[in-house]
């Protein structure tokens, strides 16, 4: 048996161009090349994509889910940054 | 109060608020076994799910059925891997799933441990097997577990298209000879009762459905899903001529759906236990093909740790 998993890799698929690079899923792989390759079979067997990025997990840095409330928190009472907070006249039309 | 009773709490008002659980989030110990259990045992039903059908890929009928079940067995591998995928963010590792696969250890659909004797069970199980597992698998599009729902979107968006082309192989073969029709009606007689077994025990012998109710990784019981799948596919049969073998299978006005007969119990359990069919068969297949791959795996670590070291030759030069 195996001794050990080939490295893991997070997948992300253009589906047209023009469009951004989007993470569909992961898969384990030897190298970028066989990454990339076994991607293309399993997740673009429809035409779901023009391109593919394969990233080894391991480069991947998340922000911590147990302190999503406070390292988000600052941008909660900020009502302001959005475009409905400020009322303008409907004479005036779109903007 | 403690805290971990605090943590279960936050848990299951996030389950009742419908808010997805994410691979890094906290969850109950329980809830992570539970999840490895299915959605391994899911992955393993893609996997050996290629089996039955591969038998018949170099008998195929037609250049164009032989296209169609060639593109069905690579979805199984592609859905094998989606699930596979899954289960590994919850801390197992995929060697780990698949040795337990391997070693008997890990179930499967039971399903698959029937053997497809003629071209006509194609057709069976595209639409029944199939289309009982679409009936499973579109709740599941909505389980707590994030990556398994995202998972069962996708397999899910494949998944018609094997109803379909098994149903058409069922329709041309009711529109042919004696022999064909003969064959058709065969298939369903064999094919019918395990399907309505795939939704597993009722629910009163269901240890599991309960607690898997209350954390949303179901969305419907057992018996509910059996149900619907029976009031979906009668008419289907009925359509193309098929007779569903099962005398106590009638109408039901008042309650709004089918009256079946009584499931052969001792058949599930026996199959279930590793007494059906094609068991011993299917994972035989399974341990050769890891067995017989395992070459190539070695030579493709071999060339990707040999190309590794020639770029960092290069870098240094």
């Amino acid at each position: 048996m195996q001794q050990q998993d080939w490295p893991l890799w997070e997948i992300f698929i253009r589906s047209r161009q023009g469009l951004d690079h989007k993470h569909v899923g992961s898969l384990h792989a030897a190298d970028a090349q066989m990454a990339i390759e076994n991607a293309r079979d399993v997740y673009t067997r429809r035409m779901e994509g023009v391109s593919i990025w394969a990233v080894e997990s391991k480069y991947i840095h998340a922000s911590n889910p147990d302190e999503a409330g406070a390292f988000f928190e600052p941008a909660e009472d900020k009502v302001y940054r959005h475009p409905t907070f400020y009322d303008i006249p409907e004479a005036i039309g779109h903007m | 109060m403690s805290p971990q009773i605090n943590l279960e709490e936050q848990f299951q008002a996030k389950i009742d608020a419908e808010i997805k659980i994410e691979p890094k989030d906290w969850m109950p110990d329980a809830y992570r076994k539970t999840l490895i259990r299915q959605i391994s045992q899911h992955a393993h039903s893609e996997i050996v799910g290629m089996l039955p059908e591969g038998n018949w890929l170099t008998r195929a009928p037609s250049l164009k059925r032989k296209a169609t079940l060639l593109a069905k067995v690579q979805d199984e591998a592609g859905h094998g891997l989606y699930l596979y995928s899954a289960v590994e963010t919850l801390g197992i590792s995929r060697l780990q799933t698949i040795e337990d696969l391997l070693s008997g250890k890990a179930k499967y659909s039971s399903i698959f441990n029937y053997p497809t004797l003629t071209w006509a069970d194609m057709g069976a199980i595209g639409w029944l097997v199939d289309g009982a597992a679409i009936m499973n698998q579109v709740p599941l599009c909505r389980t707590s577990y994030g990556p398994y729902a995202r998972a069962m979107v996708r397999v899910c968006k494949e998944e018609s298209f094997h109803q379909r082309q098994g149903y058409e192989i069922m329709m041309t073969l009711m529109n042919g000879s004696a022999e064909q029709k003969e064959m058709a009606q065969d298939a369903m007689n064999r094919w019918w009762w395990p399907a309505i077994m795939m939704f597993g025990p009722t629910d009163s012998e269901s240890s599991n459905t309960e607690q898997s109710v209350k954390w949303k990784i179901k969305r419907h019981t057992n018996d509910e899903l059996r149900q619907k799948f029976i009031d979906a596919t009668v008419p289907q049969a009925e359509y193309i001529g098929l007779t569903i073998p099962d005398k106590d299978l009638k109408w039901n006005e008042a309650k709004g759906a089918y009256d079946f007969g009584a499931i052969n119990w001792d058949e599930f359990w026996n199959v279930v236990k590793g007494n059906g069919p094609c068991n011993k068969q299917r994972l035989e297949a399974r341990q050769n093909a890891h067995n017989n791959g395992a070459w190539v795996r070695e030579a493709a670590s071999a060339y990707a740790e040999k190309r590794a070291k020639r770029s960092v030759t290069a870098e240094v030069a």
